[in-house]
């Protein structure tokens, strides 16, 4: 019989409400409590569980104890297999790593999780690419794409995976902000990782938006149309994601998922590279920069990609930025611009205004460019 | 007040199997005689004149069937559709769906039409050739542009006889570096897929926050890389774009050519030509705007007009009439050659024609007032149900379609579009078409309410969808397991974009079901 994990983040999304910005960490939690703040993610959870239900006799549901899962699973109508201990109504990131990584020891089939970005960014440190995960919408700050756009939405694609009529897994973004840094106003966003989700179009937004081909097929396409344009005697610059990655697998080479690699003719000359380390390869000769929009807000340099800092892109020349995405990602964005925040102003007007972003084999959307305040 | 409501609207069901999957071993719907002993004596073995190359192996594993299991197979497919003459086709947004008369379909089926061989000397189809030669001037009036073809078997394959063009006029000036065509996101997507397809390398445009094409981004794009630009005016959003002429100029100035993709013409016709926007060329749907039957992959025509310049590029055949008779001529050096067999869909033209005739230059303008008029009128009900919304509300009125959004509906409720439209099958509604791809527009749907529907049926479509938004605030379980009253529930569609499990044939599928 399958097996289904769960794993709700009680206080997830209690910040939302009150102003507060998210809540890790247990100070900023006390300051939602006395603020009034109400959990949001259990409701959010037995919506998601609702969906479920009709499968109940052919999955065993896994969870860990109390307002981590126990209770919301029996509130939806299941009896589960409880693990683990805690401390009700005292988690925190810890507890949702400790039980990611019980339930992985489980053997679950599936990992369906109630919270935000930290519940994403700690449940991906625990399992990494080792599980499927689908995420219920409870955070108060979601640049993950690893959430579905609704709880029931969150619960039907669930159901579709556990029944196996989608076996097809994709890998989304697992984000973070230094949540300190953004509740005194300042942004400073990190790919941490990435989760493998079951890939079901129409279920996730951003897939919504693509063609019937699928993710796969879109990437095959932008990696083909780079390969194309290189020429031997030039460096390239390839900045993190799953879009760049499959240009250099195309070229079999490996790729650092959340670093930044360089190529030249076809070798890899550096994997995971520094801001010094690609500074005093740019002495050598022409170079071009190879980036994609990281997170939901679609920034193409300053979030995820720091180590192409202002110099280096000013060393390879404004002129040398080759930016691909997927027809998905860019609809996602919903009419925003994409956005630099590279630290200079300067260099940020320069790199505004439009730029051919390459979407597929001799494909390219012209997309409107500004600089984040 | 009318009752608009079919709420005991039941749908056949007749849970018909794939033909396939019908019959026994030996049954027969024609007993084939044998042939006779004379007969034989002087045909001979007849099977013996094919080629042992080509003979069949194996018999063809075809369904044996009697006549009336034949016959009832097909009548019950036949009512378990929904066709546009039974229903309020208004779901269709961007087709156009309007009544075709009855009289063309007749005209198209009388025997002086239907005898014709494409091989037939001119002299001998002159009447063909005149009402071709008629129609062309039609085209040309309302397009304002110079000469036609109706070779292209469709939109699609219009659009990529223009791709063709574009690229035949830029060689023929050494200019071969144009490889760049420039589309929007609100076109029809075959604005992209056909260029690329031709060989060209295709940039598409976004809308600006008032959901006309980024105006910004054309001029960033133009290079003299640009080969042309192929676009759609009023886009798929219903929105006619007034500086259209500005995006024309730029291209020009870069030295592209553009090409106006009026599959839909309705909101257009008698109001708007190809020409005074500059355009160099054009397409009508003649499936569409001018009232020959549409869907189910046609018969369609894709006429496709050109300005004097670029006539000569045309392909062949054109019709040319000296005063005193009709002829097909072929002697054309720098043609494109052919996109398809023969002279096109002859008979669409036809009824096109009919229709044109019978409607008038003042009717064609008629049909253009009434249906943006009818699509003004239901946006105005459609913005009062709760959870629509119309996108781009600074933007101008809209012409003949619009593409709403249920996007707060879905918030509100979790009810989206796509279970908004597996409900309105309860009620005796095809179900709307959502929009191409990508959605842009999110949780989308297009409709036209075209000038074949009264006030009334209007009224009756929008109280449909007010019944289901309702529905979703207060029972959204009735929406979400819809439907309930038609041929089939609900399929499974995970199988859609993955082809272990898709299955074009019979023989397919069972090869991969085996395998599975």
């Amino acid at each position: 019989m399958k097996k289904l994990g769960l794993i709700v983040n009680p206080v997830a999304g209690m910040g939302g409400r009150v102003g507060l910005k998210g809540t890790d960490g247990p100070a900023i939690l006390e300051q939602a409590r006395e603020l009034g703040a109400v959990p949001e993610a259990p409701g959010r959870a037995v919506e998601a569980l609702g969906r479920l239900l009709r499968l109940k006799d052919t999955f065993n549901l896994v969870t860990y104890p109390h307002d981590m899962g126990e209770n919301e699973a029996r509130r939806a109508g299941f009896v589960p297999t409880v693990i683990g201990l805690i401390e009700p109504g005292r988690t925190t990131g810890e507890d949702t790593r400790r039980a990611a990584g019980d339930l992985m020891d489980r053997g679950v089939d599936l990992l369906l999780f109630a919270g935000g970005d930290g519940t994403a960014r700690d449940i991906c440190t625990a399992v990494g690419a080792g599980l499927v995960a689908v995420g219920v919408p409870a955070g108060v700050k979601i640049h993950s794409a690893v959430c579905a756009t609704t709880p029931r939405s969150a619960g039907d694609l669930a159901a579709l995976f556990l029944e196996g009529k989608v076996t097809r897994v994709r890998e989304a973004e697992v984000m973070d902000i230094d949540e300190e840094a953004f509740r005194a106003g300042r942004v400073s966003a990190r790919l941490y990782g990435y989760l493998k989700v079951p890939h079901e179009a129409g279920m996730v937004q951003s897939l919504k938006a693509g063609s019937r081909g699928g993710e796969e097929s879109a990437l095959d396409g932008i990696a083909s149309e780079v390969i194309d344009r290189m020429e031997d005697g030039r460096l390239y610059v390839v900045g993190p994601g799953t879009t760049t990655r499959a240009i250099l697998e195309r070229l079999g080479l490996p790729k650092t998922l959340l670093g930044v690699d360089v190529a030249q003719g076809g070798r890899l000359v550096a994997g995971d590279t520094t801001e010094s380390v690609l500074l005093s390869l740019l002495e050598s000769g022409p170079a071009r920069i190879v980036v994609t929009p990281i997170g939901g807000q679609g920034f193409i340099f300053g979030r995820g990609n720091q180590q192409i800092s202002p110099r280096v892109i000013r060393k390879a020349g404004v002129d040398s930025i080759i930016v691909v995405a997927t027809m998905g990602k860019l609809v996602a964005l919903g009419g925003n611009p994409l956005l630099v925040d590279t630290g200079a102003s300067d260099l940020n007007g320069d790199l505004s205004g439009y730029v051919r972003v390459i979407t597929g084999y001799r494909q390219e959307v012209a997309c409107k460019v500004a600089s984040y305040t | 007040m009318k009752r608009r409501l079919k709420e005991r609207y039941q749908a056949v069901a007749w849970q018909e199997p794939i033909i396939l999957e019908l019959g026994s071993p030996g049954e027969r719907g024609v007993l084939v005689p044998e042939a006779g002993e004379e007969i034989e004596r002087v045909a001979g073995d007849v099977l013996a004149s094919i080629p042992a190359e080509v003979r069949r192996k194996d018999v063809p594993r075809l369904p044996e069937l009697a006549q009336p299991h034949v016959l009832r197979h097909y009548l019950r497919l036949s009512q378990m559709c929904l066709g546009t003459d039974l229903n309020l086709d208004i779901s269709q947004g961007t087709c156009t769906m309007k009544y075709s008369p009855k009289v063309n379909e007749q005209m198209a089926a009388l025997p002086e039409m239907t005898e014709l061989h494409p091989y037939q000397d001119d002299d001998t189809v002159q009447g063909i050739l005149e009402i071709m030669y008629r129609f062309e001037r039609i085209l040309k009036e309302i397009s304002g542009l110079d000469r036609f073809t109706f070779q292209p078997g469709g939109g699609a394959q219009g659009i990529y006889t223009n791709a063709c063009l574009i690229r035949a006029h830029h060689e023929s000036r050494g200019d071969k570096q144009r490889n760049e065509i420039i589309t929007t996101i609100f076109s029809h997507p075959a604005d992209a897929a056909c260029p690329a397809t031709a060989g060209f390398k295709v940039i598409t445009l976004m809308p600006d926050e008032n959901g006309y094409p980024d105006l910004e981004a054309l001029k960033a794009v133009v290079s003299e890389r640009t080969a042309g630009m192929m676009i759609t005016n009023p886009e798929d959003t219903g929105i006619f774009n007034p500086r259209i002429r500005e995006y024309v100029d730029r291209v020009h100035d870069a030295g592209g050519l553009c090409s106006y993709d009026q599959a839909n013409a309705n909101g257009i016709l008698g109001v708007a030509r190809a020409r005074e926007a500059g355009f160099d060329m054009c397409h009508f749907n003649l499936h569409k705007t001018f009232s020959s039957p549409h869907g189910c992959a046609g018969p369609a025509s894709g006429a496709v007009g050109v300005t004097a310049e670029l006539a000569r590029f045309l392909p062949v055949p054109v019709v040319e009439y000296d005063g005193k008779r009709y002829r097909l001529a072929y002697d054309r050096p720098d043609s494109i050659g052919r996109v398809r067999g023969f002279l096109g869909n002859i008979p669409v033209v036809l009824r096109s024609y009919a229709w044109s005739m019978s409607m008038g230059p003042e009717g064609l303008r008629m049909a253009t007032d009434i249906s943006v008029l009818n699509n003004n009128y239901m946006a105005r009900k459609m913005a009062a149900i709760p959870g629509v919304a119309i996108p781009y509300p600074r933007a101008s009125h809209r012409l003949d379609q619009i593409r709403y959004s249920w996007e707060p509906l879905r918030q509100a409720t979790g009810v989206g579009t796509h279970d908004v439209r597996r409900r309105m099958v309860d009620f005796g509604l095809q179900s709307y078409f959502e929009s191409h791809h990508p959605f842009v527009v999110p949780e989308p749907f297009t409709l036209e309410p075209c000038e074949s529907y009264s006030k009334d049926d209007i009224d009756e479509y929008v109280e449909v969808l007010r019944h289901i938004a309702e529905e979703a605030y207060t029972n959204p379980e009735i929406v979400l397991t819809a439907p309930h009253r038609s041929t089939i529930s609900r399929i499974d569609e995970s199988a859609l974009d993955d082809p272990e499990r898709w299955a074009m044939t019979w023989r397919a599928y069972l090869k991969k079901r085996k395998k599975r």
